[in-house]
């Protein structure tokens, strides 16, 4: 039977997950006009059932809590003044995946104004008005916000929308019906009377809400599905975009911060004096774990910082290393106790039947964000109030730490949130915020900490490393009869809630894209042995999948491998029941010219994925040199994301995924060594340059399916295919991440190395002594120590 | 007190010598249009103009400037070549956090100037110096190509 996975999860959306807003929740507010609040519900289906939603009274308010905006507010996202100017509170973080303009797009559509017409400010921390109805928390991640505001933001500016246009209708004294709304103006058909939205805020104020809120028609969308301009872009060209890096405030000084090196160490002592004596230097601030050198400007904080001879305790991880991590993880998967993932059907059979079995170990590193804006955050403790000024993920988050540092009032500690540099799953972590409200409480002035980028790699809260064994037993067709995945690492969940995970719990994070893949197997099983590691570990972008399905895509080209079957035939057999799974498969091949000829030491890999509701297939086509130089030669992607809302977003999203996934399947890796961190900065933590990068074609396939997520589903598709056209050039398949181009140098260094060719099958198979998979006709190889026996 | 020709104007800054024009421009000036990423010339989110030649300023010493003029994000649109690059940028939808177009739009700026049709090569050479995390290279290579044609 097959186990229906439970929990947190940031896995697809079910359509009984689908949040509505209630339909009639409002409050008679004094002075300025009604006042209503559009919860997002926690659960449609409490709503589907007639359940009323508790009444709550929700703040009109400014962006800060105050109650001083006068005109019309249909609710937490929707602002309307008397002079025209309309404000959409946007509930989700920007950190470049697109969506200030894609939400206001949804709520733009059905509020009948244009995007040019509106000013999007951030939501302030406020779980009942903008909690994120996915991940039941006012958050950004897990590429949940399309597929979260779909339903809530259209029906808030359709229901405002409702409430002008009878507004006007009263005051004409004609039925709604004869009116229309475009561009903020209702005009009555027959007299071609007009007002404007800015007119009409008192009396819209005073409108019943709409009972039932009637959504448009897809075909009638003027603004979803066609390519938009992002309202962020010209601020992001000319310098004038304020990121929390960028904040300035009167009386303001800058903080350098050194951490203890080693992992959980603390401060032992330090002689201040040395930093005091440069100039600029302000104050010298000690920390538990930490000094902090604040100064007139960041300079001044670094050579203060750089003059002080701090002494650490280490403590007792003087000794990790990720040699002892890794070897732990491989013990852990041999020895340990899995918690079961997913079960389906008879596995023992499977393997029973099976004509020839195949397995491989897969290992993958911990990673660091490295978001293009190094950690920031500004922060002034006063006696009544804690003020913030940060990019991030979780507003809420960081006003409860903060609140709880201060003894305040989560009221009393206001956050201004910004636009993010880059997030990756970094700023859902209020880590490096509770360290500035450390030192900011020791001083009466606004002070900003900066890391350098040393400080944000070393002191990261990385992606877990992790040791995976797979299997899968083949009929005698060379189909799969069984398929299982033993994923060995540690839990993000566990890391991330306050009370942590309990031990024998399933963390679906850990095997999201491996428990359910786009195929269809006659038996899966697939469990996990938790490891956590002796450092704190995070989400990192395409969270469970980019892990997994790392692990999955490649093993099923060696799956293919040892069937003698093409890459993508053998995938298309698989697909029977998953039509969109297929097509996007099909049309990536299609147009990457699968199966024409390549040139030597040339060839295409494919990978294939449905995660956040999404499906992705991607084809890159790449050369090896006999030195194991891997040079990319062309990349094409076809998505299925639903209905999708902005298809310039949805290109730039598959095509910047793809690429940071890129940097990380060639290039990245975080070690420690005595209890530290190796990496330093971007020359030893290296990113993908764009003389790397080849010509990258983004097709989309057209859908009237809900929106899927899209933010990380391109870097969960780069390793894999990545690996699976190194293979195909080569013969050689890598299985750690990210890939040894010397392993490559040495196992692949024969230039007579078939290319890929079609049929593309036989040119693999052909190869398949060259390569270190493990199957019944190609014994262990003494470089992969399997265990012998999974079932 | 070292003075500073930056976008035209002049400004006296009483700094250290040995100080990185980066956090003169952010942190004395209140320039922030010009970011800070790595510390050490490795990302190119802090390139500025000086001369017309694009300088990681995060490993500039400002006393090293002299009376060269400086030109920074804020400024560059006032450039034939920086207005076609922002135009191309914007035409394209290049950005995406946009934290590193900043100095995107100096290097490629100062390539323009220099080249007004450059070559794929030519991009990656003036171009491989910015780092992206976004990974918006591919349309900052079609912006590029863009802004030559204009």
């Amino acid at each position: 039977m097959a186990k229906k996975i439970s929990g947190p999860s940031y896995g697809l959306l079910e359509p009984g997950d689908l949040s509505v807003t209630s339909r009639r929740r409002f409050l008679q507010g004094g002075g300025a006009g009604l006042l209503m609040g559009f919860v997002w519900l926690r659960n449609g289906k409490a709503w589907a059932a007639g359940e009323e939603p508790s009444l709550k009274v929700i703040g009109g308010g400014d962006n800060n809590g105050g109650n001083t905006f006068q005109g019309f507010q249909p609710g937490g996202f929707i602002r309307i003044a008397g002079d025209g100017k309309i404000t959409f509170i946007i509930p989700n973080t920007e950190m470049g995946q697109g969506i200030y303009t894609g939400e206001s797009m949804l709520i733009a559509e059905e509020l009948e104004v244009g995007l040019d017409q509106i000013t999007v400010i951030p939501a302030p921390p406020n779980e009942q008005l903008y909690q994120q109805p996915i991940l039941k928390s006012q958050a950004t991640g897990g590429s949940t916000s399309i597929r979260g505001a779909w339903i809530p933001l259209r029906q808030a500016g359709a229901a405002a929308r409702t409430m002008l246009v009878a507004a006007a209708a009263a005051r004409w004294g004609v039925p709604a019906g004869e009116c229309t709304a475009e561009r903020a103006v209702v005009k009555h058909g027959p007299t071609g009377r007009t007002l404007g939205y800015g007119e009409l805020v008192d009396d819209a104020s005073k409108q019943t809400v709409p009972a039932d809120i009637v959504l448009k028609d897809p075909k009638d969308f003027k603004l979803v599905g066609k390519p938009a301009k992002r309202i962020d872009t010209p601020s992001k060209v000319n310098g004038s975009a304020l990121y929390g890096i960028d904040v300035r405030l009167p009386g303001m000084k800058i903080a350098a911060v050194e951490v203890c090196p080693v992992v959980d160490g603390k401060l032992k002592d330090v002689d201040t004096r040395p930093a005091r004596a440069v100039p600029g230097v302000v104050d010298v601030v000690k920390l538990d774990n930490a000094v902090a050198v604040i100064g007139d400007h960041f300079w001044a904080a670094r050579q203060g910082l750089a003059a002080l001879d701090i002494n650490w305790d280490n403590g007792s991880k003087e000794n990790v290393s990720t040699q002892r991590i890794v070897e732990d993880l491989k013990t852990a998967s041999e020895v340990g106790k899995p918690v079961m993932g997913r079960t389906v059907g008879d596995v023992a059979a499977g393997f029973r039947n099976a004509a020839k079995t195949v397995e491989a170990v897969y290992q993958l590193p911990f990673l660091a964000h490295a978001t293009m804006e190094p950690i920031n955050t500004t922060v002034h403790v006063r006696p009544d109030a804690c003020e913030i000024w940060v990019g991030t993920q979780a507003p809420t988050a960081v006003q409860k730490a903060a609140a709880d540092l201060t003894g305040l009032p989560v009221e009393k500690v206001i956050v201004n949130n910004y636009m993010i540099g880059g997030g990756f799953g970094r700023r859902l972590i209020a880590d490096s915020i509770v360290q500035a409200v450390n030192i900011a409480k020791q001083v009466s002035y606004p002070v900003k900490v900066i890391w350098t980028r040393e400080q944000d790699i070393k002191h990261d809260l990385f992606r877990p490393a992790y040791y995976d064994h797979i299997k899968a037993g083949l009929g005698a067709d060379g189909m799969p009869t069984v398929f299982t995945d033993r994923v060995t690492g540690g839990s993000v969940l566990g890391s991330y809630l306050p009370k942590g995970l309990p031990e024998g719990v399933l963390d679906t994070d850990a095997i999201e894209g491996a428990a359910e893949t786009p195929y269809d197997f006659p038996a899966t099983q697939v469990d996990w042995v938790r490891k956590d590691p002796p450092i704190k570990v995070n989400w990192w972008r395409g969270v469970g999948p980019t892990h997994n399905v790392f692990v999955v895509e490649s093993f099923i080209d060696e799956m293919a491998q040892a069937a003698g079957k093409d890459p993508v035939e053998y995938r298309r057999a698989l697909l029977g029941k998953n039509p969109r799974a297929l097509a996007v498969l099909n049309l990536a091949a299609e147009k990457a010219g699968w199966g024409e000829k390549l040139p030597d030491r040339t060839g295409r890999g494919i990978s294939l994925h449905d995660s956040f509701g999404s499906y992705l297939a991607v084809v890159l086509e790449t050369s090896v040199s006999p030195a194991g130089e891997v040079k990319l030669r062309r990349i094409t992607a076809a998505v299925d994301c639903g209905i999708n809302i902005n298809p310039n977003s949805v290109k730039a999203q598959v095509e910047g995924g793809f690429v940071f996934g890129l940097s990380a399947a060639l290039y990245n890796g975080i070690t420690l060594a005595n209890g530290q961190v190796e990496q330093n900065n971007f020359n030893d933590y290296r990113q993908i340059r764009i003389n790397e990068i080849p010509p990258f074609e983004v097709h989309i396939v057209a859908s009237g399916e809900n929106p899927g997520g899209l933010g990380e589903s391109g870097t969960v598709s780069a390793a894999p295919s990545l690996g699976n056209a190194i293979f195909a050039a080569t013969g050689v398949r890598l299985r750690t991440l990210p890939f040894d181009r010397e392993e490559l140098r040495q196992k692949g260094s024969d230039g007579s190395v078939l290319s890929m060719v079609a049929p593309v099958g036989l040119a693999v198979a052909g190869l398949a002594s060259s390569d270190g998979a493990k199957t019944s006709s190609d014994p262990a190889r003494p470089d992969l120590s399997l265990s012998s026996e999974m079932v | 007190m070292i003075s500073l020709k930056i976008n035209g104007q002049s400004h006296d800054v009483d700094v250290p010598g040995d100080m990185p024009l980066l956090w003169v421009l952010r942190d004395v000036v209140g320039l922030t249009g010009t970011k800070f990423g790595c510390g050490i010339a490795q990302c190119g989110a802090c390139t500025v103009h000086i001369d017309g030649k694009p300088v990681r300023s995060c490993v500039m010493n400002v006393s090293a400037v002299g009376d060269r003029p400086i030109t920074t994000v804020e400024a560059v649109g006032e450039t034939p070549a920086g207005k076609k690059v922002q135009e191309a940028w914007l035409d394209l939808e290049v950005v995406q956090c946009g934290y590193c177009q900043s100095g995107q739009v100096m290097s490629a700026t100062a390539l323009l100037t220099r080249n007004p049709r450059p070559s794929d090569a030519d991009i990656d050479a003036a171009m491989a110096g910015n780092i992206c995390r976004c990974g918006t290279y591919p349309r900052i290579r079609a912006a590029i190509k863009k802004a030559a044609e204009v």
